[in-house]
């Protein structure tokens, strides 16, 4: 490529980025398409075209910004598939072509333009996350580090290239550097903090070291240099410019979390800098002063969580510094802002003030709160609504973490005031009085384990007091509905204690239904927080003394989802708004519908009308073209469980919705949604379910095979096909030769999975138990009459069985599920299995194993599975 | 790039409801997954199939002799309901339920000679006295039923679905049957072998599997406590012992809350068989039953031995075994003359010539016709009591020999070694 066509390009493609962020729509479509069909044509002569103009101070600050954007989409993508190809292309580039981008890019650092050294730093970071873990750039480090060791070069050139310095930190490992390099990084670093450096040098050092401090593990173990560090970013903390104050009390949270384990030795300076800092400092740099004893409440509670004996210090840091810590952060609940309670986004000294208050009572417990009554007492009856406020919102605060025995006087003595206050004149008071209701009723409300601030001498009162509160202004009416929510949750799974709230109960239906419907709830979270609250009392109610009132507003709901359909929609803005009541209200639907056919004496009630409902659903389903509404599939599982058979007459018109849905690979969660809902119909259906079974099962292949489906969706998928086998019996067979091979691939996906992932443990947990349920829906499915079809995928899967339960660190429902299908496999084949389980020694190691368990379901399945192998080898032949 | 967000959540609307939908949905498909694979596991190994055994309908009416003879023969009048569900059994009523249920109990034989390996295979334990019955929970209450099908009782009970009680969420699904001991002086079922527990059918598994399982589910279930308003009465489980030595003789001579009534030997390789099995012993001597000897019909102690044989086509007596043994034969004109028909059941006493044995096996007996039996009375005697009342009148299998079967302990521990070798 000559350097006169290059020219040319250059002229060329500073007109098209320029164009390209034309006000003109026609100007800027048409430069969009010429720099694309750039790319196209020649991406080599693009991307360097892109890093002459990035590097050309000549060249105007626009199109070198834009430059820069393109050459680092050109580099990395969000989605993995893209950036996988991106990455592709550029190591494909031969190395003098990629070493002339990068020398531009370097040179550009060292900008008078600052903004064009930003710029490449950033781009620069992508490059060497892409060729320093392949060892294709080793030079990158030494040349930024020459930048910063020799004294001529101007202020810009050191600021860029820590930039540069701490984005690469960020883009790659540390174990992609030697040791000598990481060193030589965060000395260059950290020394860019000093004091004698500029100032624009020292913010961007602050912020480099934020990114570079997870490279630092090893200079963090050794005490002189993590003495040095420490001493700079403290030094950093105190700097005349409030930005680069901030960069480093930014440090300094990264390093609560990540070094808290040697933070002993500076605690005293760091209590006295963040006490500074949230005492008087601007509120950005007071704001993360909070934050960094927050992070030390989250590093302590998960200490005290996961207590391991002495593995990991806990240093109790909170309970040393709390009668001073406690103080400074009441002192900031009385800054609040005046709109906080309205406007979302805010956070302000108040909210991280009362946060941080919470985080110290779940660390601490008991002892905080001697520290805090007396503010709480002092000030709630001030004159002043901030001082009522701050009181409340301390109180509020500390019920989660101490003691039932030493809240619970407390709280009973507090709550008529409480509810008094909810006239307050001012509505922040009342706003946080409803929140702290809400929390009482979450914490210290159990009467299924007899504790309650409940009592029938006060519930009436509580319960006027509320349903007067919902008509207040939305924000309260919100909180008031959380206080509604937790009151009813207290009973969850204790109906009979329920029976206090039937009495109220079709008040309590009425006022939210009422909340739902306000003027002034559509367009705040009201209306589902109304209709959520609903779900939550009809699910807590006692059901016996309440069908009849629960039968009634089945009808109310029916009518409120017909409305919807009628809607006239202009825009999608009023078709979003359309869908989202919907949601709420097919939510509500399937409440209804679960709670009325969870008893044989009110399940009727769900199938006089089940035809109504279900013509619903699908109008529902009717009013978008290319999604289905996830919560009409969920509340459509609920019906088909209540119907049973009968759901057959439904499957004609449902069934493209569940194809759809089956299909949905973007909404992963409607996808995994719809195949519980499979699950559901072949229960409800059995051998009915045949005819729809041959697509249903290609989808559910195709699901399986694609790369694009969420994986948390392939479980399911996998349990589905024991749910399709057990519904038709033999005529699985068809399917056998497709199945098998998916569930053997996913078992070996299974034996890979790293066990130092958590994540990944518990992914490989879902799947080994729904692979086993595949197995055991099949095997039962063709126990009675083809039972030797699986005669060949035996071995396999008992060795499958055998990896698994070796796993000594092997969950519960996993084991579970192996001893069930091991049950299964002798049950279904007989004396086959004497030959397979000949030489399996683990098994009857396994089974003693669980017989011995505490876990009394594992037990009686276990001891149903020896009773099936005993059988297999008694039967002759 | 940007330092990670310091806003926490505030005042958090703790409510995500569509969350809590989602995971209730997916606990209920859970849930009625385990339930309909649970139920596939039931499915498969309670369906039994009976020949079907055609004869005559006989008379049900129940007959309480004292003593109960502890030996009950199979009724063979199963008829159409001989291929039934045991989940429909357990909902049978009335005259059907009493058909069923006659042909259902397992049966012991007499033990005429010590079986082979009795230390290692076996166990023992003692018969409580009382009536043989199946106890039958389902749908809230539960019925005893005596051999011949006749109802016992009927009561509330805390056995899976034995009562109504306000708490009870078991399915219609969870159904017991028990083999029990009905044993009068302290109003106790003794469980002596479990059918079917919460709807989970046992009759394929080994006797080992079946006492384990009762020993866990029973005490567990509340069964065993002491009689209350959702419980009648009292069930016990039976000390079972491995028939080693020391098994055999706390089984003897241990002392046990009931009236024993003989010992059982039960195979544990034996799965629950309906009618005569030869995995299930019965034995007695006078110190550990009241009734060795067989009474007649008036519940005396005849002089010599009775016993019932069926007469059939070609004249020739039977006994109750399949297949059956024959033991004598009656001519055309004696048959004519005492108005006797095929099928019939005829009484004899065994008279001075005995029983004769060849290489082990009855080949003969001296046999004087008595009359014909009682109507109420189904079927002949079996083989095996044939021959145990006659050892008993003559030479006794005693508590030595089966000790003496066992060899002593270091016998034992050399036999072994052979084996090995």
């Amino acid at each position: 490529m000559s350097w006169s066509i290059l020219e040319k390009m250059a002229v060329e493609i500073t007109e098209f980025l320029l164009s390209a962020q034309s006000a003109d729509a026609k100007v800027r479509t048409e430069a969009e398409g010429r720099l694309r069909q750039f790319q196209e044509q020649n991406l080599p002569g693009f991307l360097l075209s892109l890093s002459l103009e990035l590097s050309n101070d000549g060249k105007p600050m626009e199109s070198r910004r834009l430059a820069g954007i393109v050459l680092k989409n050109s580099l990395d993508a969000k989605d993995s598939t893209t950036k996988d190809l991106l990455v592709q292309h550029w190591v494909s580039n031969d190395v003098s072509f990629r070493s002339q981008v990068k020398g531009l890019l370097l040179n550009t650092l060292g900008s008078s333009v600052s903004e064009a050294g930003h710029t490449a730093a950033q781009v620069i970071a992508k490059i060497a996350s892409i060729e320093i873990p392949r060892k294709e750039w080793p030079e990158l480090v030494g040349s930024l580090l020459g930048n910063m060791t020799q004294q001529d070069k101007p202020a810009s050139l050191k600021q860029a290239t820590l930039e540069a310095l701490g984005y690469v930190c960020e883009e790659i490992s540390h174990n992609d550097l030697v040791q000598d390099e990481v060193n030589s990084v965060l000395t260059a670093v950290v020394q860019g903090m000093n004091v004698t450096e500029q100032s624009s040098v020292r913010l961007a050092a602050a912020t480099a070291l934020y990114n570079a401090l997870d490279f630092a593990q090893t200079n963090f173990e050794n005490e002189m240099e993590r003495n040095y560090i420490m001493k700079i970013v403290c030094e950093t903390a105190m700097a005349k410019e409030a930005d680069i104050r901030q960069a480093a009390f930014e440090c300094l949270v990264s390093i609560a979390s990540t070094y808290y384990d040697v933070l002993e030795p500076y605690m005293q300076t760091l209590f006295e800098l963040t006490a500074n800092a949230v005492k008087g400092d601007e509120e950005g740099v007071a704001l993360q002063a909070i934050e960094f004893w927050s992070s030390i409440c989250d590093e302590e509670i998960e200490l005290q969580d996961f207590e391991s004996g002495d593995s990991y210090p806990h240093s109790r840091f909170i309970e040393k510094a709390l009668s001073l810590l406690v103080p400074m952060l009441l002192e900031t609940l009385l800054k609040q802002d005046e709109d906080q309670d309205q406007e979302d986004g805010i956070w302000n000294l108040a909210m991280a003030g009362g946060t941080c208050l919470g985080l110290v009572a779940k660390t601490v417990g008991d002892a905080v709160v001697p520290l805090v009554m007396p503010f709480v007492q002092d000030n709630i009856s001030k004159p002043d609504w901030r001082s009522r406020e701050a009181a409340t919102y301390a109180f509020g605060s500390i019920l989660d973490g101490p003691s039932v025995e030493k809240l619970s006087p407390m709280v009973i003595s507090a709550l008529d005031f409480l509810l008094n206050a909810m006239r307050d004149q001012n509505s922040h008071v009342k706003d946080t009085t409803a929140w702290t209701l809400s929390r009482i009723f979450e914490l210290l409300h159990s009467p299924a384990t007899g504790f309650s601030v409940i009592s029938p001498a006060n519930l009436q009162r509580v319960m006027v007091v509320l349903l007067d509160s919902i008509k207040d202004s939305p924000h309260v009416a919100e909180k008031v509905c959380g206080a509604i929510y937790f009151l009813a949750q207290g009973y969850e799974g204790f109906e009979a204690g329920s029976s206090v709230l039937t009495p109220y109960l079709p008040d309590i239906i009425t006022s939210l239904i009422a909340t739902a419907e306000r003027a002034d709830a559509s367009d705040t979270k009201l209306r589902s927080a109304a209709y959520e609250t609903l779900n939550e009392v009809v699910r807590c109610s006692n059901l016996v003394e309440s069908s009849q009132i629960i039968i009634q507003l089945l009808p109310v709901i029916m009518n409120k989802l017909g409305q919807t359909i009628e809607l006239q929609i202009l825009s999608s803005d009023d078709r979003e708004k359309q869908g989202d009541l919907q949601a709420l209200l097919c939510g509500v639907m399937q409440v209804i519908i679960q709670k009325l056919s969870s008893t044989d004496e009110t399940k009727p009630f769900i199938f006089q009308v089940a035809d109504q409902i279900m013509m619903l659903f699908l109008k529902v389903f009717a009013c978008r073209s290319s999604t289905v509404h996830e919560e009409a599939m969920l509340a459509i599982g609920a019906l088909a469980y209540a119907t049973g058979p009968e759901f057959v007459k439904y499957m004609q018109e449902f069934y493209k919705y569940l194809e759809m849905g089956l299909q949905n690979f973007e909404e992963y969660q409607v996808c995994s949604i719809s195949v519980g809902v499979v699950g559901d119909i072949c229960r409800a259906l059995d051998d009915k379910m045949l005819p729809f079974c041959d697509n249903i099962m290609s989808l559910l292949l195709k699901d399986l095979s694609s790369g694009d489906l969420h994986r948390s969706v392939k479980p399911p998928i996998f349990a589905c096909f024991g749910d399709v086998a057990l519904a038709i019996g033999e005529h699985f067979e068809k399917y056998v030769s497709y199945a098998m091979p998916m569930m053997q691939g996913a078992a070996e996906i299974c034996a890979q999975i790293d066990s130092n992932d958590e994540e990944m443990v518990e992914y490989g947990n879902q799947l080994k138990r729904s692979i086993f349920e595949a197995y055991s829906g099949i095997l039962q499915g063709f126990k009675s009459s083809k039972a030797e079809i699986m005669l060949p995928h035996a071995p396999h899967l008992l060795k499958f069985i055998e990896v698994v339960v070796k796993d000594d660190n092997k969950d519960e429902s996993v084991a579970r599920a192996a001893v069930a299908v091991l049950g299964d496999l002798a049950d279904a084949l007989g004396s086959h299995v004497k030959t397979l389980f000949k030489d399996m020694a683990f098994c009857s190691k396994f089974l003693g194993e669980c017989l011995q368990s505490e876990d009394e379901q594992l037990k009686e399945t276990a001891t149903w599975t020896q009773g099936m192998i005993g059988r297999a080898f008694s039967v002759c032949g | 790039m940007a330092p990670h967000d310091i806003r926490r959540p505030f005042k958090r609307a703790a409510i995500s409801d569509q969350q809590k939908r989602r995971e209730l949905s997916l606990q209920r498909q859970a849930q009625n997954r385990t339930e309909a694979q649970l139920q596939a596991r039931r499915l498969a190994s309670s369906i039994l199939s009976f020949p079907n055994q055609n004869s005559d309908p006989q008379p049900l009416e129940s007959v309480d002799l004292i003593p109960e003879p502890i030996v009950e023969e199979p009724k063979t009048d199963a008829g159409d309901i001989s291929e039934i569900d045991i989940r429909q059994a357990a909902r049978l009523k009335g005259s059907e339920a009493r058909r069923w249920f006659a042909s259902q109990l397992m049966l012991p034989e007499w033990m005429i000679d010590v079986p082979d390996r009795l230390n290692e295979d076996w166990y023992v334990f003692a018969r409580p006295s009382g009536k043989r019955c199946f106890v039958v929970s389902s749908n809230g209450t539960t019925v005893s039923r005596l051999r011949n099908g006749s109802l016992l009782h009927r009561f509330p009970s805390a056995l899976p679905s034995g009562a109504k009680t306000r708490d009870s969420s078991r399915s219609a699904q969870s159904y017991c049957i028990l083999d029990c001991i009905f044993h009068e002086l302290d109003q106790t079922y003794y469980v002596i072998d479990m059918v079917c527990w919460a709807g989970i059918s046992f009759y394929e598994c080994t006797a080992e599997f079946r006492f384990f399982w009762m020993n866990s589910k029973l005490v567990e279930s509340g069964a065993c406590e002491a009689p209350s308003t959702y419980h009648r009465y009292r069930f016990s489980l039976i000390p079972v012992y491995s028939c080693d030595h020391e098994g055999l003789q706390t089984a003897y001579a241990g002392a046990v809350s009931y009236v024993k009534d003989g010992l059982l030997f039960y195979n544990k390789h034996a799965h629950y068989q309906t009618g005569n099995t030869p995995l299930v012993l019965v034995w007695k001597d006078e110190t550990c039953s009241q009734y060795v000897i067989d009474t007649d019909n008036k519940g005396q102690f005849p002089n010599q031995q009775q016993v019932v044989l069926e007469l059939q086509d070609n004249g020739q007596l039977v006994t109750s075994d399949d297949p059956p043994v024959v033991l004598g034969c009656l001519n055309a004109y004696f048959i004519q003359e005492t108005g006797l028909h095929s099928g019939n059941l005829v009484r004899f006493a065994v008279n001075d010539g005995g029983l004769t044995f060849v290489d082990g096996k009855l080949e003969k007996a001296d046999l004087h016709y008595i009359g014909k039996v009682h109507r109420a009375r189904a079927f002949a005697d079996s083989y095996s009591k044939i021959v145990f009342q006659y050892m008993v009148r003559h030479s006794p299998l005693r508590i030595e020999h089966l000790f003496a079967s066992m060899g002593t302990l270091s016998e034992q521990e050399s036999n072994e070694v052979e084996m090995v070798g």
